[in-house]
């Protein structure tokens, strides 16, 4: 009320907690416009450039390859494809060294250029979008190969793929650019206002939408201009779908916020501009929101509207040690050493090299690595910009960091727990809330590098609950074979003794023929459910047919009682723990079936089974952490359920801190292990594949 | 082309803030109040503090030189120099020099290094120390001088120490021929009041019966106060100190004393008295909001801040000891740790009632 008395023109805006004012040193890169960069020699495209599974090369050596032919397609649901950024020859598909805080390597497509940049066929352009079903669009949206480039490279499709029971209401963009340094989402949104609106539009469009904010930080006035203008422009055009442009366009509104890092953060940002939190543990699309960078919107109307995949993206190269900084147009892929060097070279004071910004970005030892589709800022500082902060003194407790704290965390307590590597206690302060920005360390009077601890602090808690997840895993599969041997030696004595019992009497010849082949056809039956119901377990679905202990336990069947009934034990004792299983079991048709198995001498509530059936309900379990398949996309269903067979073992749903799309865990564990500098201590093996941290809530301004 | 090897993790920014220049502005924020102190009560203020900063850093040197610690850092972050002032600045300016080094080794040694240093202690040093002198030599520690206020001076026939009479009172302990203690000592205004009190008087006939007294509190201590005040505030503006725990001990006190006051003003004295004497001012910016000892969130600063007022005034008035700043800064050093439990922040996206731990 009062806000809007004082500030009639001003969109009321919200504030995070914390946050810190730093010197913006934005006008080092952006005064001039944006430059192609030239086009390198070589090429090296890393096969994993998201978050999710590695895409599978389709090329190989020796290959003439198009500009936006593909190089490898995704693999899963959570993945993405590659483009060949220019035309040129595939010279090697191995291990090179990619932008990754751990320095590692991994697998590349080496593309030696010609030089004519010949574009391959591209899929066609689909200008009327507006007409075409969401699915269509995020397949091409997915086979464009954008991801999140803001920094949190996660497959775009899947975000703007919420689901069905998490209805969306508002996009929020990112522009805030919070970063101190970067700038080329500045430049970008300067330079390709339109094309971004263009890609709100279509995104709009996929998730149904009502409204888009755009939050763009008041250090940006000319970006912020150029916004409003192409919003404004796009309610003044003409034609056929002028009615429904001009909706759209009212919808999308371009929101001044003030400059405080991390004000680009996802949840902070979604905080200012909206006033809700995103809940601890949780995605945006939980409250209705998904939020994507503006660099991300160009790269969707690029896909969309020309059917052009991502090839190319705004890098900033900028630092006081490089003599001319500056934004440009790059291939993904172009080697940071001949970027470097179109900017004039590095002086000689330069004191490291950061991908990224210089608060959450990591530092690379060698500059011959790739530009990824993450990369949006090379920053070569000197050792006056980033200065050694000296030895660690002790916490003198003094609070600064948790005032500063976007995540409202106490993170000198952490670094307490952390340090004495209490994991338990890390967890308690919510150490999973920790979006790694980096206000805390820089306050810290006593020059403590907090968040390397919390970066420590979170893999070891990661490789913690691999390790439970191994051993149960582990516990259970020798339950299961023990369970098995323990049947099969049962079913051996039954037919024993039924061998038996045939030989022995030998009257009323009939009749006992005609048991024998009602009995034989009863037992094919009853095998033919089953296999059945194992097949409907396999897709992750709750197998009715399969829980015939629960009823076995409650009301023996008739041939229960006769072989040991200490052997039957297990049987009940397994089928205990899932809910989910005991609902299906006692509705289900199985009480028949145990009593046609029961003839056979076969005890209905078979150890394995019910084993099967437990491990069901854990799948369910466990896809209940991770979102529900959508009915209008099957394939999405299957990948997910595959994924969720892959890799749900049953100590997932535990996890305090795994749910949520954005997040796999594994990945983002080896991540974060890759990251942390006790990192030689215990390299992951994994880390290879992922180039981002676990900070893909957060992105990074 | 290779960088240098340097410090691995982000932020890679430049650090904002640091210890030494932290502890450098408490020092600075002192010198308002130090001065008036020196104003009114004598050189002997300076020399208790000269003294006290002498031994403080000798005794951290040994104690890490001891510990096999390296020495230099821990002596340039400049803790014990702060925690020398704060000692020297409650002391009277006439304490004999062995027991300044008494109070200053048991701060430092004992309450400081003893539990690993900076950062470890659980109690404040300088008021730890302060109050081992106070139980031990509880004459000696609370004899204080008479500010130098002339119509108080000549009112009780008091007089004032020069430089050199109180080099020589501290280091020998000997008046010179032409003083007696009477002459040149003095009750705190909190001792005067406590003392009428206990007597049956009523306020009114307290405040009448002593030229000792100005607008709120005793003369000339009461301006010392201004002083203090004056640094607290200059620590607030350069973010030294937030204002949660001055402003919750302040409160504390001044609603409790308030409270009492309200019900009868002829036993209670104003609250502003209270505020305006004895170490509330110094103790609400200077000594309660030591960080190490303090409670670190902000609703637990709040409860601790109001805690350490409350506590002031129910020492005061009740209690053995005139002042009581140091115990209850002592005292809700204690239950800091508990109060921090407590009193956690909602982190960011967790509902209200959620709580951690
Ligand atoms: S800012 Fe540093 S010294 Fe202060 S409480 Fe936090 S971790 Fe401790
Ligand atoms: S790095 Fe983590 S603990 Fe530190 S300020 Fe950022 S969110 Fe808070």
């Amino acid at each position: 009320m009062l806000f809007s008395v004082l500030h009639p023109h001003r969109e009321r805006l919200w504030h995070f907690h914390g946050g810190v004012h730093l010197p913006d040193e934005k006008h080092l890169s952006n005064a001039g416009p944006s430059v192609a960069a030239p086009l390198p020699a070589q090429l090296v495209v890393p096969l994993q450039q998201h978050i999710g599974a590695p895409s599978q090369p389709l090329v190989s050596v020796g290959d003439r390859v198009l500009r936006g032919q593909p190089l490898a397609r995704p693999q899963g649901y959570v993945s993405a494809p590659v483009h060949a950024p220019s035309s040129g020859t595939v010279a090697a598909i191995e291990p090179r060294q990619i932008p990754h805080p751990s320095g590692l390597s991994a697998p590349c497509v080496v593309i030696d250029t010609d030089g004519e940049d010949a574009w391959a066929e591209l899929p066609p352009p689909l200008p009327d979008f507006e007409q075409l079903d969401p699915a269509d669009l995020r397949e091409r949206i997915r086979q464009s190969g954008i991801v999140g480039m803001g920094g949190a490279s996660f497959p775009s499709s899947v975000k703007l793929n919420p689901g069905p029971d998490q209805p969306i209401h508002t996009l929020v963009i990112n522009g805030a650019e919070c970063e101190p340094y970067i700038t080329c989402d500045d430049l970008l949104m300067r330079e390709r206002a339109a094309d971004i609106v263009d890609g709100i539009r279509v995104m709009l469009h996929i998730l149904g939408a009502e409204r888009c904010l755009v939050g763009i930080e008041d250090n940006k006035p000319e970006a912020i201009a150029a916004m409003r203008e192409a919003a404004q422009q796009l309610s003044g055009q003409g034609g056929g779908q002028a009615g429904r442009q001009a909706g759209r366009a009212q919808q999308i509104r371009v929101v001044e916020i003030p400059t405080l890092y991390p004000s680009g953060g996802e949840k902070q940002l979604i905080k200012i501009l909206t006033g809700k939190e995103v809940p601890s543990h949780g995605i945006p699309a939980q409250i209705g929101i998904v939020c994507q960078n503006v660099g991300t919107a160009c790269a969707v109307a690029d896909a969309v509207l020309r059917g052009r995949p991502l090839i190319e993206r705004y890098v900033t190269v900028t630092g006081r040690a490089v003599s001319e900084p500056r934004n440009y147009r790059v291939r993904i892929g172009m080697p940071a050493a001949d970027l470097v060097a179109a900017s004039g070279g590095c002086t000689g004071d330069l004191e490291k090299l950061v991908v990224g910004g210089p608060m959450m970005g990591f530092r690379i030892d060698t500059d011959a690595v790739p530009i990824t589709k993450a990369a949006n800022c090379i920053l070569a500082l000197t050792p006056a910009e980033s200065p050694d902060p000296g030895a660690p003194q002790p916490c003198i407790r003094c609070g600064r960091c948790a005032e500063v704290c976007p995540a409202n965390l106490l993170p000198q307590q952490l670094y307490w727990h952390a340090r004495a590597k209490d994991l338990d206690k890390v967890q308690d302060y919510n150490l999973f809330d920790c979006i790694e920005c980096g206000c805390c360390a820089v306050v810290c009077p006593s020059h403590i590098p907090l968040v390397q601890y919390y970066r420590y602090a979170k893999t070891e808690s990661w490789a913690r609950e691999r390790e439970k997840r191994a051993a149960e895993h582990a516990r259970e599969r020798h339950a299961a074979k023990e369970a098995r041997l323990e049947r099969l030696e049962r079913e051996k004595k039954a037919k024993l003794r039924k061998k038996k019992a045939a030989v022995a009497p030998k009257g009323g010849k009939d009749d006992d023929k005609q048991a024998a082949i009602k009995a034989a056809r009863e037992r094919a039956a009853a095998k033919k459910q089953a296999a059945q119901g194992e097949s409907a377990t396999a897709a992750g679905k709750p197998a009715p047919g399969r829980a015939e202990p629960a009823p076995g336990r409650t009301e023996p069947a008739p041939g229960r009682a006769e072989p040991a009934p200490g052997r039957a034990e297990p049987a009940p004792g397994r089928a205990e723990p899932p809910p989910g299983a005991a609902e299906p079991a006692a509705a289900g048709p199985a009480a028949a079936k145990g009593k046609v198995a029961a003839p056979d001498g076969k005890p209905p509530g078979a150890p394995e089974d019910a084993q099967i059936a437990s491990r069901a309900a854990e799948q369910q379990g466990a896809q209940g952490a991770v979102p529900k398949p959508v009915p209008d996309d099957a394939r999405r269903a299957v990948d997910e359920a595959a994924a969720a067979g892959a890799d749900t073992s049953p100590g997932r749903p535990e996890q305090p801190f795994v749910r949520g799309t954005d997040q796999p865990p594994d990945q983002a564990a080896a991540q974060a292990s890759g990251q942390t500098d006790q990192q030689t201590a215990q390299q992951p093996s994994g880390a290879g594949t992922d180039e981002e941290r676990p900070r893909a809530t957060a992105g990074r301004g | 082309m290779q960088a240098r090897t340097g410090f691995v993790s982000s932020p890679h920014a430049a650090r904002v803030n640091s210890v030494d220049w932290v502890m450098l502005q408490v020092c600075l924020a002192l010198v308002p109040g130090t001065l008036a102190l020196v104003w009114f009560f004598g050189w002997g203020v300076l020399i208790q503090m000269a003294l006290a900063v002498v031994f403080a850093v000798a005794a951290e040197a040994a104690v890490l030189k001891l510990r096999g610690r390296p020495v230099l850092p821990a002596i340039r972050d400049y803790s014990a120099v702060v925690t020398a002032l704060l000692f020297a600045l409650t002391i009277p300016p006439t304490l004999p020099w062995w027991l300044t080094l008494l109070g200053i080794l048991f701060a430092i040694v004992i309450v400081k290094q003893l539990y690993g240093g900076i950062g470890y202690n659980p109690f404040n040093p300088a008021m730890a120390g302060y109050v081992f002198l106070l139980i031990s030599y509880p004459v000696a520690t609370t004899t204080w001088l008479p500010p130098a206020v002339p119509e108080l001076l000549q009112a009780q026939d008091l007089t004032t120490l020069s430089f050199l009479d109180s080099v020589r009172l501290i280091f020998t302990g000997v008046l010179p021929a032409e003083h007696t203690w009477d002459a040149v000592s003095a009750a705190t205004p909190l001792d005067e009041m406590r003392t009428k009190l206990d007597q049956g008087m009523t306020i009114d006939e307290i405040r009448a019966s002593s030229p000792l007294w100005g607008d709120f509190g005793g003369r000339g201590w009461e301006w010392v106060a201004n002083w203090f005040l004056l640094g607290g505030l200059y620590m607030l503006w350069r973010k030294v100190i937030t204002w949660h725990i001055p402003v919750a001990f302040l409160g504390g006190l001044l609603i409790t004393a308030g409270a009492f006051w309200l019900l009868d003003p002829q036993t209670h004295p104003f609250p502003a008295f209270h505020l305006f004497s004895g170490a509330a001012i110094l103790g609400a910016f200077f000594i309660a909001t030591d960080p190490v000892s303090a409670a670190t969130t902000k609703r637990g600063q709040l409860i601790y801040g109001f805690a350490i007022g409350a506590m002031v005034f129910v020492i005061r008035t009740w209690g053995g000891y005139p002042d009581a700043v140091a115990f209850s800064v002592l005292l809700l050093n204690i239950a800091a740790p508990m109060i921090d439990h407590y009193t956690q922040p909602r982190v960011f996206g967790q509902k209200r009632s959620a709580k951690a731990g």
